[in-house]
């Protein structure tokens, strides 16, 4: 009687502005935080620059996402931390650079067209090589440490030392400029007829990236939630054994998770190459710091907190860089710990903590 | 006595016990057997990182903590000094108020940090820890007005601690094994070797900030001993083993990680204002990088985790490593040509190369680092002897 008492309960809709709203951020934390973040934004400065800001933010954010996600899952799935991730950003740098600065004919051509054969085997090329390199870790470096988390962020660090001493090695241990291509460069201007934002001009490239990011977002999200892999994965990651009992061989599954998080981390660096426009191969290590933030605020394991939390980070990223440039970097972990305060899990937590 | 002062712990196996009376006695005497400024710096930097690794294993070695802000401590430790020297003058009393705030503020942090790992699973603790490790860095690195940004501070420490003073009027003898050695192997003649080994030390301030490093790290390293043989010690360690088995026993294991924490925050700090008084200069390049962090996990690690002698061994033969393996590759690869594959493998940069691939192989096969592998082969010494003395054998069979 109790128990369908409190199904009722949880049924009906809370009454009154404030329990709807109370409602509405407990269930919905993370586009609450979302809209807390841009109203507050909105308001400390004119529309336009926040406008700007908005989809530079984006943009961030739909990169770093492209980093965070292979890690999240990989955590979420097989309970492995990999610290080595942010050499896998650097790497799918300098592979995606060599590329682009060997194809740098095809790069500075004024023509989309011409420019797609050197952006697309860059990207391809980083994804490749970032992949490989994560089947090659996983077998010799990560195998024999499953299930001691320990021994897992020693070796990772210990692994993220060599793949960094190995780019150095390749590419020489100067920074590298990387030429971005003609049809990336440059902006679009919003018609001046639009109110209050007209005139405004957005950067191709942010523009590219958003949309590359949510494409890669709603594929992920496809694939999780309408694929035989994606529920395999989502079943791994709620009950490991269970997945084994039904006779999946869910070794063989981590290994396609790991080495695709591994290619989308390459991807995400080769993106962030072109956007930086310079690349060192300690790059990974500083973006390292916005993917740990972003997987714990949206819970370890979490493809949609993943997003968001990327969306956040990058977002405050550049309200707080525009408003106080010096202090970046502590509103990014300052929000993870505000979050942390509020919601042990994170935002979207999957496994249970 | 000898008990008292190790605290029941001792090395265990012959070649540890000598390997660390070697280390023991190269410290204290280090100034008079080791000539150069190089050496000297050296020296100084093993005392200093002893206290850092030490603490650093109490976390990571005796309770299982990963933590990634220690450098963060060190570096507020090393900052504060830096600071307050350079607000107040260069006398002991800013000394002293440099390190009362510093440990104030590592109390501060650390509890912080402690109270929000306490709410999340332990894993999150590394990552925790190293964003905010990472948000520190950034804040010390962007104000500048206060920090001196990525430029740092020169560090006033007082006249009594500085190259200008000097305590006595004629200069100590000292005696360089080096020269002796390399004497003795290139000419043959020991008297001759020992006349050239000779050389006069003028004992200045550095010698005596020197040997209070030394006392101070020697001193904490006892006093580390003593902790983690305690009662708290055991704690932590049944913590590490199995925390949930320690809870139901009845221990309040937040409480116990969270001490522990605090207390290697604080040794930590300890070691930045040594630090800072022995270098003179403190920028976020040599105090808070992300890659001194790496580096004293490594020596954590390749000494051996949970055993404090593994600290001592393991910082000697890291920077021992960091200052001369890189002679030693640029020998090895002089004779290589240039460009080639392996000169670019074996150039002196490329020394943290060979020392991540020791650090994965030895996290595989010697996971307790070098003093764990002494002390099993000791042990093993032990076992075969033991079977062959005929006392012990008909025990074993009755067994």
């Amino acid at each position: 009687m109790s128990a369908h008492d409190e199904m009722i309960g949880q049924a009906t809709p809370p009454q009154g502005v404030l329990a709807r709203f109370a409602a509405f951020r407990e269930n919905k934390p993370h586009i609450f935080l979302l809209l807390l973040m841009m109203a507050v934004a909105l308001l400390m400065m004119d529309p336009r620059t926040w406008v700007l800001l908005t989809i530079s933010g984006l943009a961030m954010g739909a990169m770093v996402f492209l980093m965070a996600s292979g890690m999240t899952l990989t955590f979420g799935l097989m309970n492995v931390l990999n610290l080595a991730h942010g050499a896998f950003i650097s790497l799918g740098a300098f592979a995606g650079a060599s590329v682009l600065v060997w194809l740098s004919a095809q790069a500075s051509e004024p023509s989309l067209l011409i420019n797609l054969a050197a952006i697309l085997p860059a990207l391809g090329f980083a994804l490749v090589v970032a992949g490989l390199l994560g089947l090659v870790f996983e077998r010799l470096v990560i195998k024999p440490v499953y299930g001691d988390h320990l021994k897992q962020i020693l070796v990772t660090v210990g692994g993220s030392i060599i793949i960094m001493e190995l780019i150095h090695v390749v590419w020489g241990p100067n920074e590298i400029p990387v030429p971005r291509p003609e049809a990336l460069t440059g902006a679009f201007l919003l018609p001046d007829a639009l109110p209050v934002i007209g005139g405004v001009a957005l950067e191709k490239y942010r523009l590219i990236a958003v949309v590359l990011g949510l494409a890669i977002y709603g594929l992920m999200t496809w694939i999780i939630e309408r694929t035989r892999v994606g529920i395999l994965i989502r079943a791994g990651v709620e009950s490991r054994e269970m997945v084994e009992v039904q006779g999946y061989r869910i070794r063989l599954l981590f290994l396609g998770v790991f080495v695709a998080g591994s290619a989308l981390a390459g991807l995400g660096g080769a993106m962030w190459a072109m956007y930086r426009e310079i690349i060192t191969a300690h790059m990974g290590d500083e973006l390292m710091i916005s993917v740990i933030v972003v997987i714990i605020l949206g819970g370890l394991g979490s493809i949609k907190g993943c997003f968001y939390g990327a969306v956040l980070v990058g977002l405050i990223n550049l309200y707080v860089g525009y408003l106080e440039p010096r202090l970046a970097a502590v509103a990014t972990v300052g929000l993870m710990v505000g979050v942390l305060m509020w919601r042990p899990q994170g935002l979207i937590p999957v496994i249970k903590v | 006595m000898f008990n008292r002062i190790l605290s029941g712990d001792y090395p265990r196996s012959r070649a540890l016990s000598a390997l660390l009376v070697l280390i023991g006695v190269c410290l204290a005497l280090g100034p008079f057997l080791f000539p150069g400024v190089r050496a000297f710096s050296m020296l100084g930097m093993i005392c200093v990182f002893i206290i850092v690794v030490a603490s650093y294993d109490l976390m990571l070695g005796y309770t299982h903590i990963v933590s990634f802000a220690h450098t963060m401590f060190f570096g507020i430790g090393a900052y504060g000094v830096a600071m307050s020297t350079d607000a107040f003058g260069s006398g002991f009393g800013a000394v002293f108020i440099g390190i009362g705030g510093a440990v104030v503020m590592s109390i501060l942090l650390s509890l912080l940090l402690g109270l929000l790992s306490l709410r999340v699973k332990a894993i999150f603790f590394a990552l925790v820890t190293l964003a905010v490790a990472f948000a520190f860095l950034s804040l010390v690195t962007q104000l500048y007005n206060i920090t001196g940004g990525e430029d740092g501070l020169a560090v006033r420490s007082p006249r009594e601690l500085g190259p200008a003073f000097r305590p006595l009027d004629s200069s100590l003898p000292g005696f360089s094994v080096i020269d002796f050695i390399t004497g003795v192997v290139g000419q043959g003649s020991i008297g001759q070797a020992f006349n050239d080994a000779v050389f006069e030390v003028r004992v200045s301030g550095r010698h005596l900030m020197y040997y209070i490093t030394f006392a101070i790290s020697l001193g904490v390293f006892l006093f580390l001993l003593r902790m983690v043989n305690s009662p708290f010690g055991r704690v932590l360690q049944a913590i590490r083993e199995n925390e949930f088995r320690a809870q139901a026993l009845g221990y309040r294991t937040v409480f116990y990680r969270t001490a522990a924490v605090i207390v290697s925050a604080v040794l930590a700090t300890l070691a930045g204002v040594l630090f800072a008084l022995i270098n003179r200069y403190v920028n976020p390049e040599n105090t808070l990088n992300f890659e001194l962090m790496v580096f004293i996990l490594l020596m954590c690690v390749i000494g051996g985790m949970g055993t404090l002698y593994g600290a001592v061994v393991g910082t000697a033969v890291f920077l021992l490593a960091q200052n001369y393996l890189q002679d030693l590759l640029g020998l090895l690869v002089s004779n290589a040509e240039p460009g080639s594959l392996f000169a670019e493998l074996a150039g002196p940069d490329r020394w943290l190369l060979w020392f991540g691939l020791l650090f994965v192989l030895s996290v595989y096969f010697f996971p307790a680092g070098i003093v764990g592998q002494l002390r099993l082969w000791a042990e093993r010494r032990r076992e075969r002897k033991a079977d062959k003395t005929p006392a012990a054998s008909p025990l074993k069979q009755e067994s």
